[in-house]
């Protein structure tokens, strides 16, 4: 167990800054993800931390302890990687092995053949095969032990990379999208199980994912990362509800934050498309913001009224429960998304004006710059239309 | 399935049957020009030699009788097949390892750093392309025991000096020394194209789980995921060994004495000096046998021991 401290990490390789200054503290027994698109530079940070790569400044300590010199064996870090990386020329018992008699067995004795015959070797390795054993079964691979990975399934060698990294007892377990090979079923059910791997472990997880199911369902914090930068790190609830940058709102959230141009009229009021909302900003009349609305915030209103906004259907959407009804809206670039609860709302055919209201207490207020304008009081539950 | 519906059942089959020619015919003329080129270029040749090494057949002669096998009582009663096939197998043992091991250290080496690595290969590469004739003509100046290079640096360090392929002991070796210099190119572009597969995701696993010094990352990853690469260059090796000629024909002519006489060299002189085709023939059949069952050998047992991804 431990706590990491990642102090202005940066990264470049050749002409491209992949980190511009990572900074980040994880507490000892955290799952924190890493959670942003590909080539944000995540799976680098990851590397990072595991001493597979040398940053080109910043520095990293693991429970105080300055680990940027230090060889990845000596981190006491261990690693599952998105292709498994598992030898394929060995069976799952020497593959979860490898760790331990690279730590336990002297370079003579892990000579092949010859290092067999070495004193103590043999005890050493008998006492090694076990605790594989040990830890397989702890996975449900025991009746793998003897196969090759070649001979496994994605599922199976997936256990078989974790067992690999428990086999020592690691601080920190680093996974690099370790679910991303895997199907759509077999993912949901291997995320439970590396849940529950950490509740039982207890040790510190870093898990790195372009996933937002996979961070929101696992993590204690996510961390979100774009172009290099941490935009922000939160509890999943909080990344969601309270994202403090457009682009984290944007990434968040499926389907995407609908995103409409709007100005301020009054401290106490903004125009959006020729509607006037009551939402208060504290900013000057004339300001240009975003407001962020998202596709739960709608909700389906009969017939016009005042405060309801009418858009024209372009696609449904049955998922059960809800409906995703996708609408075009003059003044936005890309078609709204309202997600309505089926019961309450009718069949709706394409072509036809629904009226979506709008829960004002849910909208997320931007910058021009991407930044977020902090909510205020906004007590008004409804738009006031002008149509 | 084209036949109409209304047509009688002998109708129907005989359109099933013809079709069933047709394609028998198609199979055949595409099947055909290779199993042509394959018969009149492989198999009718082993054939032929077969049959000649049971007679006494000697080239150009009008008649000839059957012997039996009293060409292979020859073969095995005669003292310069045996010391040319105990030249071969010497010849081979110090090539096959010495190829394999040297080129893998090179190969190794030109992957530790990108510079220069075309540059490596190809001059590594360029005696296996070059014509041994002309290269023969380097080695003998080179060795030569007044003028020659070697000599003449080893004196200066003081260290004894050899009339290297004028000596019983040292011709053996020496053109063992040329064999793997002519073979390492070869076996030097397969390792580093093996090199180049090994997934990086490997090296950095074995990093993790502290296989951190040059020679824990060689065991655990490098050597075991070139096996194939490695089982292919040794059996290539092996036979390329085994059909040494021209070093043997150029250099020494088999001598001093018969020390460095090799197989293939004793079965040219056989059927094209002497002239005795049917015991040449024999000769050829015995040293087909060796060479197919080393290969056939050499597979089964590395391909248990290879790993193939």
């Amino acid at each position: 167990m431990a706590s990491l401290s990642i102090a202005g990490i940066t990264k470049g390789f050749e002409a491209t800054q992949v980190l511009k200054g990572v900074s980040l503290d994880i507490r000892d027994g955290e799952f924190l993800t890493l959670l942003g698109p590909s080539g944000c530079g995540k799976s680098t940070l990851l590397r990072i931390l595991a001493g597979l790569e040398i940053q080109d400044g910043g520095t990293i300590s693991i429970d105080d302890r300055v680990v940027d010199d230090l060889h990845p064996k000596k981190r006491d870090v261990a690693m599952v990687f998105q292709s498994y990386a598992l030898y394929p020329h060995m069976t799952v018992r020497d593959n979860i092995s490898v760790p331990l008699k690279m730590r336990r067995l002297s370079s003579w004795q892990r000579l092949p053949l010859f290092g067999r015959c070495l004193p103590n070797s043999a005890r050493i390795r008998k006492e090694i095969a076990g605790e594989a054993g040990k830890v397989a079964k702890s996975v449900g691979i025991e009746h793998l032990l003897d196969r090759k990975p070649g001979q496994l399934s994605g599922g199976q060698r997936q256990r078989v990379a974790v067992a690999r990294a428990m086999v020592r007892h690691p601080a920190v377990f680093l996974m690099d999208e370790p679910l991303s090979n895997l199907d759509a079923k077999l993912r949901v059910q291997m995320r439970a199980e590396i849940k529950e791997l950490h509740r039982r472990l207890g040790v510190t997880f870093i898990y790195v994912t372009h996933d937002q199911a996979e961070a929101m369902t696992l993590s204690d914090r996510v961390a979100v990362m774009l172009d290099g930068e941490l935009l922000q790190v939160a509890p999943p609830d909080a990344i969601y509800a309270e994202p403090n940058d457009r682009r984290v709102a944007e990434f968040i959230g499926s389907p995407k934050i609908n995103l409409l141009d709007a100005v301020v009229r009054t401290p106490e009021t903004i125009d959006v498309a020729g509607a006037t909302l009551p939402v208060p900003t504290g900013c000057e009349p004339g300001t240009n913001i975003v407001l962020g609305i998202r596709p739960e915030a709608f909700h389906y209103v009969d017939r016009f009224a005042p405060g309801t906004l009418g858009a024209r259907v372009h696609l449904v959407e049955h998922l059960g429960s809800d409906l995703f009804v996708h609408c075009d809206f003059p003044g936005a670039g890309a078609p709204l998304i309202a997600r309505l609860a089926t019961d309450r709302a009718p069949s709706l055919s394409i072509g036809e004006t629904v009226h979506l209201g709008i829960d004002a207490s849910r909208v997320l207020l931007f910058r021009p710059d991407g930044s977020r304008l902090p909510n205020r009081e906004a007590t008004v539950t409804t738009l006031r239309g002008r149509a | 399935m084209h036949a109409h519906p209304a047509a009688s059942p002998a109708a129907v089959g005989n359109a099933a049957r013809s079709r069933r020619r047709g394609e028998v015919l198609r199979a055949c003329a595409l099947v055909g020009p290779a199993l042509l080129l394959l018969l009149v270029l492989f198999l009718l040749p082993t054939l032929a030699i077969l049959g000649i090494a049971l007679t006494d057949w000697q080239f150009g002669a009008q008649s000839l009788s059957f012997v039996g096998a009293a060409n292979f009582q020859e073969i095995f009663a005669d003292a310069t097949f045996r010391a040319s096939f105990g030249n071969t197998l010497v010849y081979v043992l110090i090539v096959v390892p010495g190829t394999v091991v040297c080129a893998l250290v090179v190969a190794l080496l030109i992957e530790a750093d990108s510079r220069f690595r075309s540059f490596y290969r190809a001059i590594h590469f360029l005696p296996f392309m070059a014509t041994l004739a002309a290269m023969a003509i380097a080695w003998e100046a080179l060795l030569h025991p007044t003028i020659g290079l070697v000599n003449q640096m080893l004196a200066a360090i003081g260290a004894p000096t050899a009339n290297w392929l004028r000596d019983e002991r040292t011709v053996l070796p020496v053109l063992a020394i040329i064999g793997i210099w002519q073979n390492l190119g070869f076996a030097l572009v397969l390792f580093m194209a093996g090199l180049k597969a090994i997934p990086r995701d490997l090296y950095d696993a074995a990093d993790i789980d502290g296989a951190s010094s040059w020679m824990d990352r060689i065991l655990t990853v490098t050597l075991p995921m070139l096996g194939p690469v490695s089982m292919f260059v040794v059996i290539v090796v092996a036979l390329r060994a085994f059909e040494a000629f021209d070093t043997v024909q150029m250099l020494t002519q088999g001598g001093p004495g018969k020390a460095s006489e090799l197989l293939l060299y004793t079965l040219y002189r056989e059927s094209f000096e002497f002239l005795r085709t049917g015991y040449g023939a024999a000769i050829t059949v015995v040293f087909l046998t060796i060479v197919v069952s080393l290969t056939l050998f050499q597979a089964r047992v590395m391909d248990r021991k290879v790993h193939y991804s």
